[in-house]
C-alpha cells in the first residue's frame, strides 16, 4: 500500500514537471544557459566554421570509472557495443522521450547549442545528473538537397567517443583525451541526398566532458550546405 | 663525507652503471617546477606542495629551495632586484572540487641562507569558483619586455585557461581588470614573447600517471598578449590547438610545466619536469633542454648524445682535424671513361691503425679541413659527469676516435690536442645546442684567462678560440655522423 501511494505520487509528480512542454523547455533553457538553447526552429545549419550545434542528447548512463586512462581501443569496443536501452543503435527519438537503462529512466533532450562544441559536462551538472563516470549518447539528422561525396567527419571529444553514420561506425576516439577541433577525421565519405543520421557515443570518467563535430571536404573547408534536424524523418 | 658528496658518488655510480645522461643529476625530483632563476651565482625552482631545488652549477640539482605555501605549480618572475612568485591553492584538481586561488608574494632573494631571504605576505590575485569554467591553480608569469606589463595565466583542462594583468610594482592584480579566455584543454600555461610573438605553452594530454602519463607540451602564438593563440594550422588554442615542443622520449614521459631561460642570445633552455624517468624507478624529474627555434616556432633540442663525429664548421662546412699527414688511399682508382666489366669491390676504410704511426707523438695542432671520414677527423665525445656542469648538461671530453687524444684550450687562447686526457679544465668542453640548431663549444677554461671563450673559426681552414657571437656562423658548429 505504502509502495503503491508512493508510486502514484511519484507519477503525478513527474507528470506535473514535465506535461506542460512550454513550462519543460523554459525550465530546461534556463538552467542549461549559457551552454545550449532550446529548440526552437524546424531545423538549423552548422555554424560558420560548420559545426553541429543541433542535438538530441541522453540524460548520462552511469558508468563508473575513476581514470579515463583506462579507455583502450577494446574498452571502448565493448562499452560502445553493449546495449543499454532498446533501440540503441536505430532509433531516432524526439524530445522527452524516455528510455530506461537499468532501473532509471532516462530522458532525451534536444538542445542547440550556443558553442561551437557541445558542452556535455555542463548538460549533466546543470540539469543536476551525474557528471562523472558517465557514457552520453548523442543523435542529429543531416538533410542533404543532393549527394555530397569524399567528405569527412572531424570529431574531438572529452574523453573517448565513437561515431556512426547512417549506421556505419566512422570514428573511435580513445585514451584519455581532450576535446580538440578537428582532432580525428574518417575516411571520405558520403553524406547522401536526404537524410543521414550521426550518432555518437561519448564516455568520461572524472573532468570535463564535450565534443565537437562537422564535416569537412578535401580541401579542408566545412560542409556548410546541410540541414539539421531532431524531427523524426 | 657530507651530504653532497654522497650524493654526487651515488649518482656518478649510477652514471657508471648504466648511465642517465639525458636528465639533471643529483636529486632532481620535482613536480611542476617554476621556470628556472638565477640568483647569485645559483639556480632555482620550485614546485607543487612546497620547497624546491637549487644547483650550483645547473646540472647537479638538490633540494633545499624554499617556497611557502604549499599548494600547486608556482612559477616566478625576476622584476628589478626582486623575485615575484606566483603559486595556487587548489580544491582538489580532477575529480574534486575546482575552487581554486593564485597567489603572488615577493623575495629579495632566493637563497635561504640570505639575511635578505624574507617572502612578504601573499596576496590573492586570482581564483575560480566550483561552478566556473576555470581551474585558478597553475600560474604562469609573463614580463613583457615591450612594455614592462605584467601578465598571468592560470587554468587546467577544467574549462578555460585565463590572462589577467598584474601590477608589477606590486604583484597584484590591476584594479578592475577582467581575465580574458586564451585557451581550453591544457594545464600548467606559461607565457613568453620573442621576436614579435607572443607564445602560449600549454601541457596537454595525461598527468600524475607516472610511465604511462601522456603528458606534452605545445604551444601557439599571437602578435597581442591577449590572443588569439594560433598553433601551426591556424587552430586556435580555444580549440584545442597547439603545436608539439616536446614529448616522451630518452626514457623519460610526460613533459609538462614548460619555463624557459634565456642565457644569452642564441643560447636558450627550457624547463619541464618529466612524470617519469624510466632509469630512476619512474620519478618525476626536472629536465633542462635546449629551446631551439624554428620559423619563430620553439621546440625542444634533444640532450647531446654520446657519440663520434664530425665536428663541422658552420662557417665552411669544414671538418674539425688533427694537423697531421693526410694518408692517401691504395686502391680504388679506375679511369672512369672506360667502361669495366668487372664487378665493384667494396674499399675498406682507413682505419687509425693505418695512420697513427705517421703522427707526432705530443701536442698536435689542429685545423678544418675537407671532411674526409678519415681517422684524424673523427671526434669521440663523452661526458665527465664527475667535472660537473653548467646549465642543463654535464662537461664533455672530445678525443680522436680510438685514441685518448684530447681537445684542449692553450694559454695562447688557440687549440690544440694533448695526447693524454687528464681532466683538467681546459680539456674539458661545455656543448649547448643554439637556437638554430647547430652548437656552440666552450672550454670549461682558458688557462690564464677570465673571459668565456669558445671555440670559432678565423679562416675557413683555422680553429681559435674566440667571444661567442651568434650572429656569426663562425660560433657556430655541427655534430654530424656520416
Amino acid at each position: 500500500m505504502k509502495n503503491k501511494l508512493l508510486s502514484i505520487l511519484t507519477v503525478a509528480a513527474v507528470s506535473a514537471i514535465v506535461t506542460p512542454a512550454t513550462n519543460a523547455d523554459s525550465r530546461e533553457k534556463n538552467v542549461l544557459a549559457p551552454y545550449f538553447s532550446s529548440v526552437t526552429t524546424p531545423h538549423s545549419t552548422p555554424d560558420p566554421d560548420g559545426f553541429i550545434g543541433r542535438w538530441l542528447i541522453l540524460e548520462p548512463i552511469g558508468k563508473p570509472n575513476r581514470s579515463n586512462t583506462v579507455f583502450t581501443d577494446s574498452y571502448l569496443r565493448e562499452a560502445f557495443n553493449t546495449e543499454y536501452f532498446p533501440g540503441q543503435f536505430t532509433v531516432f527519438p524526439k524530445h522527452g522521450d524516455k528510455v530506461k537503462v537499468g532501473k532509471e529512466k532516462l530522458k532525451w533532450h534536444a538542445l542547440d547549442s550556443d558553442l561551437f562544441n557541445v558542452k556535455l559536462f555542463r548538460f549533466a551538472t546543470n540539469m543536476r545528473k551525474p557528471y562523472y563516470g558517465v557514457l552520453f549518447w548523442v543523435v542529429t539528422a543531416i538533410d542533404c538537397d543532393e549527394d555530397i561525396p569524399d567528405v569527412r567527419m572531424s570529431a574531438g571529444s572529452n574523453s573517448a567517443s565513437m561515431w556512426w553514420l547512417n549506421g556505419e561506425e566512422t570514428l573511435l576516439l580513445s585514451g584519455d583525451r581532450r576535446m580538440v577541433k578537428d582532432d580525428c577525421l574518417s575516411a571520405r565519405l558520403t553524406l547522401k541526398k536526404g537524410r543521414n543520421i550521426v550518432r555518437g557515443a561519448i564516455i568520461n570518467g572524472p573532468g570535463m566532458s564535450d565534443f565537437c563535430l562537422r564535416f569537412l571536404r578535401e580541401d579542408g573547408t566545412p560542409v556548410n550546405n546541410i540541414k539539421i534536424s531532431i524531427n523524426n524523418p | 663525507m657530507n651530504r653532497k658528496n654522497i650524493l654526487l658518488c651515488a649518482s656518478l655510480t649510477a652514471l657508471a652503471a648504466g648511465g642517465n645522461l639525458y636528465a639533471q643529476t643529483g636529486e632532481p625530483y620535482i613536480h611542476d617546477p617554476s621556470t628556472i632563476m638565477e640568483c647569485g651565482g645559483k639556480y632555482y625552482t620550485f614546485g607543487t606542495g612546497g620547497g624546491g631545488l637549487i644547483s650550483e652549477d645547473g646540472y647537479t640539482w638538490l633540494g633545499g629551495g624554499v617556497r611557502p605555501g604549499g599548494g600547486a605549480a608556482p612559477d616566478a618572475v625576476k622584476i628589478g632586484d626582486r623575485y615575484l612568485v606566483a603559486y595556487s591553492a587548489t580544491g582538489g584538481g580532477l575529480g574534486g572540487s575546482h575552487k581554486g586561488t593564485v597567489l603572488t608574494m615577493w623575495n629579495k632573494t632566493l637563497d635561504p641562507q640570505s639575511p635578505d631571504f624574507r617572502y612578504t605576505d601573499p596576496i590573492e590575485v586570482a581564483h575560480s569558483e566550483d561552478n566556473e569554467d576555470c581551474d585558478a591553480i597553475d600560474a604562469g608569469l609573463l614580463l613583457d619586455p615591450t612594455d614592462g606589463r605584467l601578465w598571468l595565466s592560470y587554468g587546467t583542462y577544467f574549462g578555460f585557461i585565463r590572462l589577467v594583468e598584474l601590477d608589477p610594482a606590486t604583484g597584484a592584480r590591476i584594479p578592475g581588470n577582467e581575465p580574458v579566455d586564451i585557451a581550453i584543454d591544457c594545464e600548467a600555461t606559461d607565457l613568453i614573447y620573442r621576436n614579435g610573438w607572443y607564445y602560449l605553452l600549454g601541457t596537454h594530454g595525461t598527468c600524475c600517471d607516472g610511465p604511462n602519463s601522456t603528458y606534452n607540451i605545445v604551444v601557439g602564438r599571437s602578435r597581442k598578449v591577449t590572443g588569439p593563440y594560433l598553433d601551426n594550422v591556424g587552430r586556435d588554442m580555444l580549440h584545442g590547438g597547439g603545436k608539439m615542443v616536446v614529448a616522451a622520449g630518452h626514457r623519460k614521459t610526460g613533459p609538462g610545466h614548460f619555463g624557459r631561460f634565456i642565457e644569452e642570445d642564441g643560447v636558450e633552455k627550457m624547463s619541464c619536469h618529466f612524470e617519469a624517468d624510466f632509469d630512476r624507478g619512474g620519478r618525476s624529474v626536472l629536465a633542462i633542454l635546449p629551446l631551439l627555434w624554428k620559423n619563430d616556432w620553439p621546440v625542444a633540442g634533444d640532450p647531446f648524445r654520446e657519440g663520434t663525429y664530425e665536428i663541422e664548421s658552420e662557417r665552411r662546412g669544414y671538418g674539425l682535424e688533427l694537423a697531421v699527414d693526410f694518408v692517401r688511399m691504395e686502391g680504388g682508382m679506375h679511369r672512369f671513361w672506360e667502361k669495366s666489366e668487372e664487378p665493384p669491390v667494396p674499399l675498406k676504410s682507413q682505419t687509425l691503425a693505418d695512420v697513427i704511426d705517421t703522427w707526432p707523438e705530443g701536442e698536435i695542432s689542429v685545423r678544418t679541413g675537407d671532411y674526409m671520414f678519415r681517422p684524424h677527423q673523427k671526434w669521440s665525445v663523452t661526458a665527465v659527469p664527475e667535472s660537473g656542469g653548467y646549465l642543463g648538461a654535464p662537461y664533455y671530453k672530445i678525443v680522436i676516435e680510438g685514441t685518448d687524444r684530447a681537445l684542449a684550450a692553450t694559454a695562447e687562447k688557440e687549440l690544440t690536442t694533448v695526447p693524454k686526457f687528464t681532466g683538467a679544465d681546459e680539456q674539458l668542453w661545455r656543448i649547448e645546442q643554439l637556437t638554430d640548431g647547430t652548437y656552440r663549444i666552450m672550454p670549461k677554461k682558458v688557462p690564464g684567462c677570465d673571459t668565456p671563450l669558445a671555440l670559432v673559426s678565423v679562416g675557413d681552414s683555422t680553429p681559435s678560440l674566440g667571444v661567442f657571437d651568434m650572429e656569426s656562423d663562425n660560433s657556430k658548429w655541427n655534430f654530424r655522423i656520416r
